[in-house]
Formats: C-alpha cells, structure tokens, sequence
C-alpha cells in the first residue's frame, strides 16, 4: 500500500516534470517526436532505477555511516555520471539493438536534472531500500508520460497556424503550463 | 589601441549575458530553477545570486586550470569544481537564510546539474582567460538572476495580489501553480521575440543545449 502511494504520488500527483519542473531541458528539447520521446524515456527510466539503487547504497552504507552527508551532491554526480557511462559501454557490448534506439539520449541523462533530483529527493525523504527503488522507477515512468503527451500535442501542433514570434520554446512552455493545470486535477488521488 | 580594444571586448563580454544571449529569454538554459523557484521575487532572486556565485566561481577556477586538465576527463573535472562550489552555497544559505534554503529546496543542490554553469565551462571558461571567463560569468550570473527576478515578481503581483500595499484584487491563483510558471515563462519569451522582431534584428531561436 505504501508503495502503491509512493508510485502515484511521483508518477501522477506530484509529476517529475509538470509538477517539480525537473527535467525541463529533454522535455523541451526532445518532446517533437513520439518516437524519440518514448526512446529517452525508456532510458530515463532506466537509469533513473538504477540511480536510485547506487545513490541508496552509497548514501546508506558510506556517506551517513562516516558522517560525510557534505558529499552528497559530489559523490551523487558522479556515481550518476559514471552510471550512465558504465551503462551506455553495458548496452553497446550487450544489446546493439537497444543501443541505437537508446544511443545517442544516454550521455544526455547525465545532466538531466531529474536523476539527480530524485537521488536528492529519496534521501531526503528517508525512503528505505525498497521504497528508493519504486520512487526511482515511478519518476521515470511520470517523466516518460509527460513526454509523450507533449510530443503527441506537438506532432499535431506543426499543422497549427502558430504566431511567428511563439513558435518553438513559447508555444512549448504555454502547453506545458495547460498540462501542468490537467495534473493538478490527480491532487486528490492521494490524501497528503 | 590594442588596450582599448580588449576593454571594449570586455564590455561585451558583460552585456551579451544581459540580452543578447541572456540565458533564460533567448539561450533557454537553466529552466528548471527559473520555473520552479520564481513563485515571489526574493525566491527567484536568491537562486539567482546563488546561481551567479557557483557560476563566477566555477568558471574562473575551471579557466585558470584549463590547461591541466585532459580532454577526455574535461566534463567530469568541471561537475567535481561545479559541486563543491554548490556544497559551500548550500551550506551558507543553510547557516544564514535558512527560510530561503527551505523555499529554495532542493533546487539549490541541483545548481550542479544547471546547464548554463556546465554550459559556460564548456563553451567558454575552458577557451579563455580566466579574466575574460570572469566576466562572462559575471554577465550571465547578472542576466538569470534579472530573468528570475522578473518572472518572480510577475508571478507574485498576479498570484499574491500586492505590489507594495497599493493594488488590490483578487489574485490569480494559478499564477503560484506550477501551470503558472509555464504559461508566464511562455508569454514571455514570445514577447521578447515579437519585440525582437519589431526592432528588426532576426529572432533566432536556440534550440536546447542537449540537442
């Protein structure tokens, strides 16, 4: 039941990119094709499990043991940095298939803010193991979601006699915020 | 001559991060703390400055050791100066305003992951003097934070309803929502380019850094 919550409340209620606004560089830079929406949410998502995963290891069994929580945001970085470069070298090796649909989206990742912001978040909130895991994993599938109903709204939108000077980011941004009002209609989906 | 020179070339350096290519209107960098954090004008402008110090501090200190580092561990070398520098802003938002540090969230550890820092270094710091990286830094820094500052108070008149005690009506609460800040952020940058436009200069549009 608590993770149910938990998955709801990151996937939906409190969605990474239209409620945080974490994330907001792919989501304006990449959201112009389904297609290519769906692969750096794929990979997202993946790393973002992953992230969780190491970011709870390192902060439970190294930073809080030895008393060094200053170190979070360096060491977070860098295990994220390395994670997606470890990942990227693990798929190319493994899964050529997969490479070229996720190729060129995973160096991307590393400065994607949702990863870290998730890694930040989940310490913060003193989610135990498991709940870093599912926490890791709903961010990515409310980030995959909010991809793909912007780059659903945008296909449909080249048709779109658009003003000139609110063509690209403007145009992005206002549907965005009309996206951003519809979420808010799952605040009641979980009490608190 | 050749002194005059640089210091006009300075000059630009500065104000090219105020308008030209101010990060947030026409460089779109940098989009998650201005949406996030620009719900009252003191909120936008405090990450704004933080942002400025990480990025003034990071740039000189990535300039003056550009030639010690290897190509290929550039990126992360920059994320190792860029991090420490947010761990001693954070800590001193922390210690001295912690109700900002509280609005702020963890917006202010994610200045790691600010493109337009990371941005810079690549772009700039790492092929300049650490002088010339100085103010460019110092333009930009001055650029975001007016951006923010500006979204922020737009955000608080609509949303809050005061500006100074004097106006008062019914205030848009949607302007404090997240939709808000897309739709102001939106108009916005559409306005500078329709003015853009006007005074002829072409409007170029940026795409993303990632892209």
């Amino acid at each position: 039941m608590d993770l149910l919550i938990i998955f709801i409340s990151a996937a939906v209620v409190n969605n990474f990119v239209l409620i945080y606004f974490l994330g907001i560089c792919p989501f304006l830079g990449v959201s112009n094709k389904l297609e290519k929406a769906f692969s750096m949410g794929l990979a997202a998502t993946f790393v973002m499990v992953l992230a969780a995963l190491v970011t709870w290891l390192i902060n439970n069994l190294i930073l809080i043991p030895f008393g060094l929580p200053f170190l979070q945001y360096v060491s977070f970085i860098i295990v994220i940095a390395s994670l997606v470069q470890f990942v990227e070298m693990f798929i190319r090796k493994m899964s050529p298939t997969l490479y070229r649909a996720l190729g060129i989206f995973l160096p991307l990742i590393t400065t994607n803010c949702a990863i870290l912001g998730m890694a930040l978040l989940a310490a913060l909130r003193d989610y135990n193991f498991i709940q870093s895991v599912v926490f890791g994993f709903a961010a990515g599938i409310g980030f995959t979601l909010a991809l793909l109903i912007m780059a659903g709204i945008r296909e449909e939108l080249e048709m779109a006699p658009i003003p000139e000077p609110f063509k690209g980011a403007p145009i992005t941004l206002i549907i965005a915020g009309l996206l951003a009002l519809a979420f808010m209609g799952f605040a009641g989906l979980i009490s608190g | 001559m050749a002194e005059g020179k640089v210091k006009r070339n300075l000059v630009f350096e500065f104000t090219k991060g105020l308008w030209g290519e101010n990060p947030v209107f026409r460089q779109l960098l940098g989009m998650c703390p201005t949406l996030a954090v620009t719900t009252s004008s003191v909120n936008g402008f405090s990450m704004g400055m933080a942002t400025s110090f990480v990025l003034i501090c990071s740039s000189t200190i990535i300039s003056l050791i550009r030639k010690l580092i290897p190509n290929q561990v550039r990126i992360a070398s920059y994320i190792v100066v860029i991090a420490t520098f947010v761990t001693m802003a954070d800590l001193f938002l922390k210690g001295n305003f912690p109700d900002i540090s509280k609005a702020l969230g963890p917006f202010v550890p994610l200045i790691v992951v600010n493109c337009i820092i990371l941005g810079r270094a690549e772009a700039y710091a790492s092929k300049h003097t650490p002088l010339q990286a100085l103010v460019d830094a110092l333009g930009m820094g001055v650029g975001f934070t007016l951006a923010l500052t500006v979204l922020g108070t737009i955000r608080e008149i609509l949303g809050s309803g005061t500006l100074f005690g004097v106006l008062n009506f019914e205030p848009w609460v949607v302007m404090i929502l997240p939709g808000g800040a897309f739709i102001t952020l939106g108009l916005l940058i559409g306005l500078l380019n329709f003015i853009k436009e006007r005074t002829g200069k072409p409007a170029s549009a940026p795409a993303c850094p990632i892209d």
